[in-house]
Parts: C-alpha cells; structure tokens; sequence
C-alpha cells in the first residue's frame, strides 16, 4: 500500500515538472489591478498577446497602493520565480534594476523609437544604465480639481484660475450649505493634495527643487512654510468626518453632489466613467489653480525581469504590445490616464483626457513635467513616506504650526535620505 | 498489593481501589533479566518522534530566522537584505524617535500604544472573561446556549472584527448616527476619529472578539475545582465573595497564565485589527509595533529598520513573559 502511494506521487509530481519545461508561449504578469473598469484595462493588453498566440497568466494581488503585489513580488524574486513583468511604480524598478535582477529590452526599444515618444521624465525610471528595463504604460497625473457641475452652476462658480480664486469658491459652496471639499483622511490623499498645492503656492522651479531634488534650503523656506498655511486653509473647509475615509467614498460624495471640489489624480475620473457621468455635463476637470503648465505625474510601468531564454520571446511579445499605439489608447481610455507615449492621437480621449494629453505633451517639452512626492516618483520610497507622515501629522493636529510642519518635514527627509 | 512474578498479563485482579492509585499496566513490564524490550523502548521514543519535525521546523523557521532578524538590523539592509554588518545605527534612529515626543515620532506612538493597549487589552479580557465565566458556572439554565454566543466573536478574524467595529463606530454611519436618528442629537462618539483616542476603540474591538474565548478557559477551569473545597469554605463560613477571592481565584492561577500568555500574543499579532479598524488612524495615531516594523521593511524599503524594531519587540516580550513563566511553572515543580 505504501509502495503504490510512493509511486503514484511520484508519478503525479513528474507530469507537473513536465508541464512547466514545454510551456513558452505564455505570459506571467504581476498585478494590482483587481477592480472592475481596471481589469477591464488589462484585459485589452491580454487580448491583443491571444492574437498573437500568447496565454496570459495573471498574477493579481488586491490592494490600492500596490503594497501587497510589491511584498509578494519581492518573496517571488528572492525565490528566483521571477514572473514575466510586474505592474511597478518608478524607484521600485530602479531598485530591483540595482539587486541585477531586470532584464534588457533596449532592443525592442530602439527598433520601435521609444527613446523618442516616452517623456524624458519617465525614462529616468524606465531606463537603468543605460539599457531599458521597464515599458511605461500610462500616466497618471495629481494635479487636478474635479468638481461637480451642477453644484457649481448653483452656487455661480467659475474656473479659479489662482489659489485665491479657489479660496473664494469654497466660501461660496461653504455659505451654500455643501460641503467644499472633499477629502479623504488617509496620509497618501492628503500628501496627493499638498504635492498640488506646493507647485501652485511656489511655482514649478521650487516645486522641483524642493520635492524631486531635496534641496534643504528650499525645504526650510519661508515658501514651504506658506504652502503650509494654504494646505491648512483647504483643511477648514472639509466636514468633520473626513479621517481614514477612502478616496473613491471622497469622488463619490462629489458626484453625487454632497460636496463640490475633490483633488485627486485623474483615476478619479475612472469613478465617474462608472457613475455614467460625462464631463463638462456632469463633472468638471480642471487643473489645480496656479498648476496651468506643469503635470505632476505618477506613472505605471511594467518592470520587465531577466526570465530565461525560452520566456524572452514571450516578454518582447509583452512589450511592443504595451507601448503600440492602439494599446495606448484603449487602454488609457478605459483607465482615466494619459498614454506614456507622446505620439499617440487623441481622438478616442474625452474631454478631460485630450486636456491631459496635451498638457503632458506641453510639460515634457517644457521641462515642466515632475515626478509626484506623494505617489513615490518624486524621491524613494523612505523618503516619500516620511513625507506623507509629515503631512499627514500636520492636517491631523499632532503638529500644530507650519512652522514646526516645516522643521519636522527637514528632518523627515534628511533622516530618511 | 500482592506483586505477581514477571508476566505479561495486565494485573486486574486486585483489591478495589480509589482510581488515583490503581495503575493499569497495559504495557509489558520490563524483562528483569534481559533488560528493556525493543517494543517498549520504540514506545518510550514515540512521542519524541512524532514530534520532531514540528521541533526542527519551530528551531529553523522561528528561532533561526529571529537570529537571521537579529543579524539584518545590524546591516544596511533597504530594500534587500544585505549581509555586511554596518553597525547599529538602526537602533540608533529608533533610540533618538523613542525622545521625539511632540509631535510624536511614528516609533514613539507606536510604543505607547503598545502599553495602552496591550495593558488594557489583556487586563479587560481577563477580568470580563472571569466574571462572565463565574456568571455563566452558577448552574443557570441557559448555559449551552449563552456559552457559544459568548464564543462565537472568537470565530472571526482580526479583519473582519474590525471591518464591523469601523462601520459600528464611525460617526457618519454607525452607532452615532443611529442614535441620531432615533432623537439623541447630543450623543457623540467620535473617537475613531480622534487621534488621542483611536487606540481605544481599538481595544474595544480587541475586547469583544477575544473575551469569549478567555471565559471558556476560565470556565474550563471553574469546572476543573473540586466542589468539595468550595462546600468546606461555605460550612465554615465564607460569604461567595471571599469565597471567590480566597480560594476560587488562587486556584485559577494556570488558567490566569495560559490566558495571559494567549491575549498577549494575540495582541503581539494585532497588525490586521489595527488597519482594518483605522487605517492606521488619523495621522498614523493608531500604529502598534507590528504596524511600524511593516511600514518600514515592506513599505519604505528600510529593511534594517524594521528589523531591529521587530527585536525590539522581542525583548520587550520575553523580558515579560519570561519571568511569569518562570516564577509560575518553579512553583508547580515544588
């Protein structure tokens, strides 16, 4: 009986070996891209790889930020498993392009001009000495304001073109009885917001000075200090039960008109694709007052792994099909971001998506185009997360002046650096 | 007792006896002249058998990689693990934010709210898991019913413990609104919202999944006491409370331990009741330990960070653990 159980397992674990060595034409993709309208994203991406023959293998892992896909990411590398690409944000690409464990696709990249149509801002990331180890799928950017229309058209609101401007609306929807703005109390929303209203309060220069390149005199200056002021001005206007609530139940209040103003990336817009809201009808998008000119971006990359010979094919396959054109735009239609390439027509793109494509083409030829602090392209991760910290302490009431914000916020970042 | 000769045969035969002294030997005795037989010496080796692999795989993965922990915060270890020993300027860093007191460093808050809600965590459930246990041991009718609804909060995970308890208690949704609703417009309980008192309403949650738990091992133990004892202090004239205080609860003293060693881990382990519950609380005010050593290792890529605030916890639990053990288990030996 023992022998007959030894046997059969044996046999049975053979023919899972077996069937792991013949498979070639598939790919194994890493993500956090569980809900509804973004795994319907992907699923164009994972259409057009069956054309070509190659069976998808998803590998999601649920969770926002992406902490927990990157954790499972991190067991499935040190275990030598490395999937086939895997959804990354900026420094984490570059962190695993240093462990050596990326793979090359300068290749690919050079016999489809990527040099050429991905922003300069975004093949910092994409690009580890010298040779191209992740392909950009979208991206996002943080400085916008959406509004509700109808709101808006009650309390005869119009565009605030300055941070005063924006002071005065919420005063408006304030004495109107709504509730100006809306956020959420989590660190990375109110770290989203301050990224905006740093650029707005001290134009882009300091903006880059300050969160991309950590400058310390820029850091303690009397500009952060009044950045500062203007994020705690935004505070009084939010209703009390603002902390620890989710930034799509936020969008939500906005389209449905409890609230008028939300400043979130433009992933929100993907929530009121769902709510079947149009924009310009029903929902506004504009940029943060003062922000007109420069993007601050977070982008998605699919950080490509050094997978053995037999994959390779598999994963060039993977991406030419991520930076084609057409992929570009249904994709990013689907998902609320701008195409990661420059060169792609805007026809499929509403409203609020032609704006955001011609404002990315403006501020990467400008050299207006910044890595966002909160979203962890600005600095690396430790230094993005004491920075949220930070600002998080500071809206709450652990630290009490801008000042102290200002000192605390030096500290952070040097600390962390 | 009359001892037979050597034989195989299990001795039944002899005088009635009370059950604590007659030994039933089902095994066969030891060959006075040829010394241990094989068969019984496999049976004396059998427990420590079964049980090796579960002691290998507890020495390699628990006390092997504490020591590989251990090893990390010495190193510079960010994203990666890295193996050069740099010194200990992790524990440096974490030493300097145990002082940053305003505002509160992340570590700073996490360790106080440690005290608070370990202190009050296990001190509750003890105390609630008792009285519920004395209550339910009074021979009432309801006993088989009331005990599993006592329990059931045991059943769910940390998640979904805290899930409910952040829908009960937010303002806008909850208990607040409810009563509300029903016409008390000056009631508020916002203290989810509030970062002086969000680790509270930690330990409420905390409190309500765990006490069932602890009065079935009290109640376990109230079983366990001869009732003999307790009809002796009652004829010589006890009232139920010294009875309780004198001789009931002294008499617990095992169960007081194991239930203590559990809550202790179980509030150890409370990472996922404090995001489920808060996020993290406003401005990170909720963070415990076990929050701060994730934050750090996973998120922030500061892997040595992590890894000395994880010893750090792990001296401050065997420096309690270990000596109520010790003092509690000498005593039994006596």
């Amino acid at each position: 009986m023992l022998r007959k159980l030894i046997i059969g397992t044996a046999l049975a674990t053979s023919f899972a070996f077996s069937a792991h060595a013949a498979d070639v034409k598939e790919v194994q993709m890493l993500h956090w891209w569980t809900s509804g309208g973004e795994a319907a994203a992907l699923n164009v991406l994972k259409q057009d790889l069956a054309k070509e023959g190659y069976a998808w293998k998803d590998v999601p892992v649920a969770g926002g930020g992406g902490d927990a896909a990157m954790t499972a990411l991190k067991a499935m590398v040190a275990a030598g498993n490395y999937p086939t690409a895997s959804q990354m944000l900026g420094y984490t690409v570059l962190d695993y392009a240093a462990a050596g464990v990326m793979g090359d696709l300068t290749e690919t990249a050079k016999k489809e001009g990527w040099d050429k149509s991905v922003p300069a801002a975004l093949q910092k990331f994409s690009v580890y000495d010298g040779k191209w180890v992740a392909a950009p799928v979208n991206v996002h950017s943080v400085n916008w304001l959406w509004i509700n229309k109808a709101v808006m058209d009650k309390i005869g609101g119009t565009e605030p073109k300055t941070f005063d401007d924006f002071v005065a609306l919420l005063d408006k929807a304030k004495a109107a009885g709504v509730i100006p703005l809306a956020l959420g109390g989590q660190n990375w929303q109110e770290a989203t917001m301050f990224d905006s209203v740093v650029l707005s309060t001290g134009g882009p220069e300091f903006y880059k000075k300050a969160m991309n390149d950590l400058d310390d005199a820029s850091l303690k200056s009397d500009t952060m200090k009044k950045s500062f002021d203007n994020l705690a001005k935004l505070v009084t206007y939010v209703d009390p039960n603002f902390s620890g609530r989710d930034w799509n139940l936020a969008t939500a209040m906005v389209i449905k008109g409890d609230a008028l103003v939300q400043v979130m990336g433009d992933w929100a817009k993907g929530e009121f694709h769902a709510a079947k809201k149009t924009p310009g009808t029903d929902f506004l998008c504009y940029r943060f007052p003062g922000t007109d000119g420069s993007v601050i971006y977070n982008s998605d990359m699919f950080g490509m792994f050094n997978v053995p010979d037999d994959r390779k094919a598999a994963q060039v396959a993977l991406a030419t099909a991520t930076l084609s054109k057409s992929f570009q735009s249904a994709f990013n239609v689907v998902k609320g971001s701008v195409p990661a390439r420059t060169d792609v027509p805007d026809t499929d793109f509403d409203a609020c998506g032609k704006k955001g494509i011609a404002d990315l083409k403006k501020a990467n030829e400008g050299g207006t185009l910044f890595g966002s602090l909160a979203q962890g392209y600005g600095a690396p991760p430790a230094v993005a997360n004491a920075y949220k910290d930070v600002v998080s302490k500071f809206v709450h009431g652990q630290i009490k002046t801008s000042d102290e914000a200002v000192t605390e916020l030096v500290k952070a970042i040097d600390d962390a650096k | 007792m009359a001892r037979r000769a050597v034989s195989d045969q299990p001795v039944l035969d002899e005088p009635m006896s009370t059950v604590a002294e007659t030994q039933i030997k089902l095994t066969p005795e030891h060959d006075a002249r040829r010394g241990p037989s094989v068969r019984s010496r496999l049976q004396d080796l059998l427990p420590k058998i079964v049980l090796a692999p579960s002691f290998a795989a507890t020495i390699v993965f628990v006390y092997g990689f504490i020591l590989w922990t251990i090893y990390l915060s010495f190193t510079n270890s960010k994203t990666f693990p890295s193996y050069a020993i740099t010194g200990p300027r992790a524990y440096q860093r974490l030493w300097g934010w145990t002082f940053d007191t305003d505002p509160p460093s992340s570590w700073y808050t996490s360790i106080t709210n440690m005290g608070i809600f370990g202190f009050l965590y296990i001190a509750i459930c003890l105390m609630l898991g008792l009285f519920l246990a004395i209550l339910l041991d009074q021979k009432i009718r309801g006993e088989g019913v009331l005990r599993p609804i006592y329990l059931y909060p045991m059943a769910l995970s940390f998640i979904v413990t805290g899930v409910a308890w952040k829908w009960f208690l937010d303002p806008g949704l909850g208990l607040e609104q409810t009563l509300h609703q029903w016409g008390w417009t000056s009631f508020h309980f916002d203290w989810i919202k509030n970062k002086d008192f969000v680790i509270y309403t930690v330990v409420i949650a905390g409190v309500w999944q765990a006490s069932g738990f602890i009065m079935a091992m009290f109640l376990a133990g109230l079983r366990g006491i001869d009732g003999e004892i307790m009809k002796a202090a009652q004829i010589d004239g006890a009232s139920t409370f010294q009875l309780y205080r004198r001789i009931v609860i002294p008499l617990l003293r095992p169960v007081f331990l194991s239930a203590f060693i559990v809550l202790a881990h179980l509030a150890i382990k409370s990472y996922d009741l404090v995001v489920a519950l808060t996020s993290g609380g406003p401005g990170g005010s909720a963070w415990l330990p076990s929050n701060f050593m994730y934050e750090f290792t996973f998120k922030r890529n500061e892997m040595a960070v992590g890894s000395a605030s994880a010893v750090i916890m792990l001296m401050t639990i065997t420096a309690i653990i270990v000596p109520y053990l010790y003092s509690e288990l000498r005593e039994k030996s006596r």
